[in-house]
């Protein structure tokens, strides 16, 4: 091969191209290379140190969740076909992967109740600041309204981001677990609102009212972009977005089909009212026909992406997460039109008895009155870090330290807690039992310091 | 439209969409018994928040839907079935060793809210990843949170504004070449900046002329790739480096092309401040058909205090006394680490499920065997401009710059389509009747009808040669009968698709009676 390019060795290719003095002239400080069994046991030993949800009755929830992954979709998203192939630049040979995106352009759109949908953002909270970013594209706004019941890392990501486009984010506070609807009215009516963000349910579990916040956001002299961020296993019972009057819904996806992974890769869903389908972020598939007349699909409205309009983009995103939207709308199309709402409908029912159970234990009482979907806050009596510990001993994760994500001083002794599908009456009562137990021991404790 | 008659069942089943087939009451999911007290349903949800018209969404059984996605999957050319070779991309083997790693219950179904105590195992290899990148950078903090080499290009613009602002200075401008990726120019766009162009010199370098004219104190950053997205690398590195640093800008590397100089040249000794990688490029995170992506960082010191937050660090007091390390998720910024942080760009703690992969094949191949990689698609991309040239496809598709190439080298097609009314496209599409994926078209823009060859360390010298084959092949056949290449493709589940009309008049979802 050297001798077909012309060269006498692998050393004359480098420094015939790389300059002497940049050239690392050592090898590089990482461990020797390991056999594939060797490797596979070094991560087995590390997979065996971490707690995940087979290994303790977890009601760990706050943005991800313990949904059951049907087998199919491991399989699906194994295929070598949808594992391997990088973005469908050729759509010639990649109409199976672009008639998945367009599929589940559409499955998205259903949920959402609004008529386009990207092929797939990041992750939910980055999915929050490219809505917000797409909001100022459209009506030049400099700032952004955010209910403070969004989730934590959305309310940081979009002050991240919200730095760089120059916006201002101004937070609108709570009121028993939802939006304080006069202050958000208010916040609204200001001059140069360019989006007004709430989350569905809240962060702390709590069902907005959504119809009321789109309406309120609306009502003013100039508009803002109204934007939901949506739970969408809860959609399957709550009104759509779109039915509401919201303009933008986005939204975390792991709860369809995808696996917890510690967090990511998982996929952000996005979807529009029509007048915004051009300056959406992300990569959309749209339908075509062929030389021969025949139904096809191809990337479309490439006129908005970096790669054609660079500086004048309306996002950067370029990869995004194709093979974790596949996992989406398989479970979407395996839940079914009335499997979603019996979902819904079962989530609703265990998690009011687990709500009801949880606040009737001495020193438990609910941090919100609003209704709840799959998730709930608490308010415990007694130091939540050490109720937790205590219940971990048992085998028992009791969900989330609620003040140490939302770092709010009115959260201090909040407990968020969620269910899915895979905890049963069973598992709720068990929880009552440990959680029960370990806030009378840590109560107890107190007193007799 | 009208099916024409050579359409057949199976062809016409294939273009139907989920949402075509079923029957109403069909479906897969069975879902658990009620097993707590029934409740008035307005007791549970009050009637107006209540979702009237369920989606409608496909109402099909499991074993429809296995067909129809192993129906669709077989309409995809995938790297596990052929040559792949799209410049930018670095299309390299997906070892299944990660699959089988990643699906490990500790590693798929740990939540990321666990108790750091209780995903040690998690927090080490995130550790172990950082300093891996970090060497291999030579750059020493990492932060593993982007999602994409464009999220993780974001982090680094907003980085260096925060950089200039604590310092007191509000730059504004950014300068790319003009040979860079799209994303460049449209992430500094939506960190708040202005792109400034820089001119490519006739080596296919920076031009120093035109950096040195643009280089001024209102500069924040200049992004560069190196090599370039012309295979080159700028062998002015170090007085580029001088040059933005002279005028106090930091210098911003684009990790697309590290595969061509893993534990060759790092860019952290070639002056750069911040560096993205793409794990789904050099690292072997599998493309998944446009994504999951992962785009870590890596910066300098003086970078370090901005960094996005949480990172692993190791717990002080770390060790138990039986040599046990412990990590730590630090929310707050240490020692000089992201104790100005430019706060979070994602939830969590970004694509775990990426890192195990990266984080199994740097340790399957360890130091050596990056070097190996690196060396070998070097050596492939040199190899397949060789062969091309000896076959005589350069006449027609001559590199557009110089003898030699890093990882990938650019030809121009300008003599192709003057000579044989040949476009770059119409080569592409006739690839694939050969049984190739073609390499990227029409990138970089200043390059004349560009083809974007990037063949990586995975291929053997047998498919090298037979894709030089073909693509002399095709200009063979172009001199006798342009038209062949000008209709292509033949073979393929569909031919060529009106792109123009699908923008025109979008439709982007299934229409549901």
């Amino acid at each position: 091969m050297l001798e077909a390019i012309g060269v006498g060795s692998l050393e004359e290719l480098f420094d015939r191209q790389i300059p002497a003095g940049v050239r690392l002239g050592r090898a590089l400080e990482l461990p020797a290379g390991k056999p594939e069994q060797e490797v596979y046991e070094h991560m087995r030993a590390l997979a065996a140190r971490n707690s995940s949800v087979e290994d303790e009755l977890s009601f760990l929830g706050a943005g991800m969740y313990d949904h059951y992954v049907p087998a199919l979709i491991d399989m699906l998203m194994e295929r070598s076909e949808f594992l391997t192939p990088y973005t469908p630049y050729q759509p010639e040979i990649s109409q199976g992967g672009l008639q998945v995106m367009f599929e589940y352009q559409t499955a998205i759109s259903e949920l959402t109740g609004l008529p386009v949908a990207n092929a797939s953002a990041y992750e939910g909270p980055s999915a929050v600041a490219a809505a917000a970013y797409m909001a100022k594209l459209h009506n030049g706004g400099s700032r952004i309204v955010v209910s403070a019941g969004l989730h934590p890392h959305s309310i940081q990501t979009l002050r991240t981001n919200a730095h760089g486009y120059e916006m201002e984010v101004v937070e609108v506070g709570l009121r028993d677990g939802v939006t304080d609807l006069e202050a958000w009215r208010s916040a609204c009516a200001e001059p140069g609102v360019s989006a007004a963000i709430f989350a569905q349910p809240s962060f702390y579990g709590a069902v907005e009212d959504a119809q009321a916040l789109a309406e309120a956001a609306h009502a003013g002299g100039s508009p803002p972009v109204v934007v939901a961020q949506v739970d969408p296993i809860a959609l399957g019972v709550l009104r759509s977005p779109g039915e509401c009057g919201v303009d933008v819904a986005v939204g975390e996806g792991q709860s369809l089909g995808n696996r917890l992974d510690f967090g990511g890769p998982s996929f952000g869903l996005f979807a529009a009212r029509e007048d915004y389908l051009r300056r959406m972020p992300g990569r959309i598939a749209g339908e075509t026909t062929d030389a021969d007349g025949r139904r096809g699909f191809v990337l479309t409205l490439q006129t908005r992406e970096q790669h054609i309009r660079r500086e004048k983009a309306t996002s950067n995103i370029c990869t995004a997460q194709a093979l974790n939207a596949l996992g989406g709308v398989v479970y979407l199309a395996w839940l079914g039109r009335r499997g979603i709402v019996e979902l819904g409908d079962l989530l609703l029912a265990r998690t009011h008895y687990a709500r009801e159970a949880l606040a009737a234990l001495p020193g438990v009482e609910k941090l919100h009155e609003q209704p709840v979907v799959r998730e709930f806050a608490l308010r415990l009596d007694a130091d939540v870090a050490a109720v937790r510990r205590r219940c971990l001993a048992e085998g028992v994760n009791p969900g989330a330290d609620l003040q140490a994500l939302t770092g709010r001083e009115e959260d201090h002794g909040g407990l968020l807690v969620a269910l899915t599908e895979r905890r049963s009456r069973a598992h709720i009562d068990r929880l009552a039992e440990v959680l029960g137990a370990a806030v009378a021991a840590e109560r107890e404790a107190a007193v007799t310091v | 439209m009208s099916a024409p008659a050579r359409e057949t069942p199976l062809q016409r089943e294939h273009a139907r969409t989920i949402f075509q087939k079923g029957a109403p009451g069909r479906r897969a999911f069975v879902c658990p018994q009620l097993d707590v007290p029934a409740v008035e349903p307005g007791e549970l949800l009050p009637e107006r928040f209540r979702r009237v018209e369920p989606p409608r969404l496909p109402e099909v059984s499991e074993p429809e839907i296995v067909r129809h996605y192993v129906g669709l999957s077989k309409r995809n050319f995938d790297l596990d079935s052929g040559f792949y070779p799209l410049g930018s991309c670095t299309m390299k083997h997906n070892p299944r060793l990660h699959e089988r790693a990643a699906a490990l219950p500790g590693h798929a179904r740990l939540h990321p809210l666990q108790d750091p105590e209780r995903a040690q195992g998690a927090l080490e290899l995130m550790f172990d990843l950082q300093q891996a990148l970090a060497e291999i950078s030579g750059l020493p903090y990492v932060s593993l949170q982007p999602s994409a080499g464009s999220h993780g290009e974001l982090a680094g613009v907003l980085l260096t504004r925060a950089y200039h602002e604590h310092r007191g200075q509000a730059r504004h401008k950014v300068l790319t070449p003009d040979t860079a990726h799209g994303t460049n120019p449209a992430t500094v766009t939506m960190a708040g900046l202005e792109v400034v162009k820089i001119a490519t010199n006739a080596d296919g370098g920076v031009d120093l002329d035109d950096l040195r004219a643009k280089a001024d104190e209102d500069v924040a950053c200049l992004m560069l790739t190196n090599p370039n997205t012309l295979g080159l690398f700028d062998r002015n590195i170090e007085e580029i480096a001088a040059i933005v640093h002279g005028v106090g800008a930091t210098l911003y590397y684009d990790g697309a092309n590290l595969n061509a100089v893993m534990g060759l040249s790092r860019p952290g000794d070639m002056g750069f401040d911040i560096v993205h990688f793409n794990l789904h490029k050099s690292f072997t995170q599998p493309h998944g058909g446009g994504g999951p992506g992962s785009g870590p960082i890596a910066v300098s010191e003086r970078i370090a205090p901005y960094l996005m937050l949480p990172v692993v660090a190791r717990a002080p007091g770390a060790d138990d006394g039986e040599g046990e390390e412990r990590f730590e998720l630090l929310h707050e910024g240490r020692d000089g680490l992201g104790t100005k942080s430019i706060g979070r760009l994602r939830g969590f703690h970004g694509n775990y499920g990426t890192f195990v992969r990266a984080y199994a094949y740097i340790c399957s191949l360890g130091a050596d065997g990056l070097k190996d990689a690196s060396e070998v698609a070097v050596l492939n991309a040199n190899y397949l401009l060789a062969r091309l040239r000896q076959l005589g496809v350069a006449e027609y598709l001559p590199a557009a710059y110089g003898e030699l190439c890093m990882h990938e080298f650019v030809l121009s097609g300008g003599p192709m389509k003057r000579e044989l009314g040949l476009k770059t496209l119409d080569l592409a599409k006739r690839l694939l009747d050969f049984g190739f994926h073609p390499p990227t078209v029409y990138f970089p823009l200043l390059v004349e009808e560009a083809l974007m060859v990037e063949p990586t360390e995975t291929e053997t010298r047998e498919t090298l040669d037979a894709f030089a084959e073909a693509a002399a092949e095709i200009l063979r056949e172009a001199a006798e009968d342009p038209s062949l290449a000008q209709g292509a493709p033949y073979t393929t589940p569909v031919r060529r698709l009106d792109e123009v009309a699908a923008a025109k008049n979008p439709v982007i979802r299934e229409t549901i009676d």
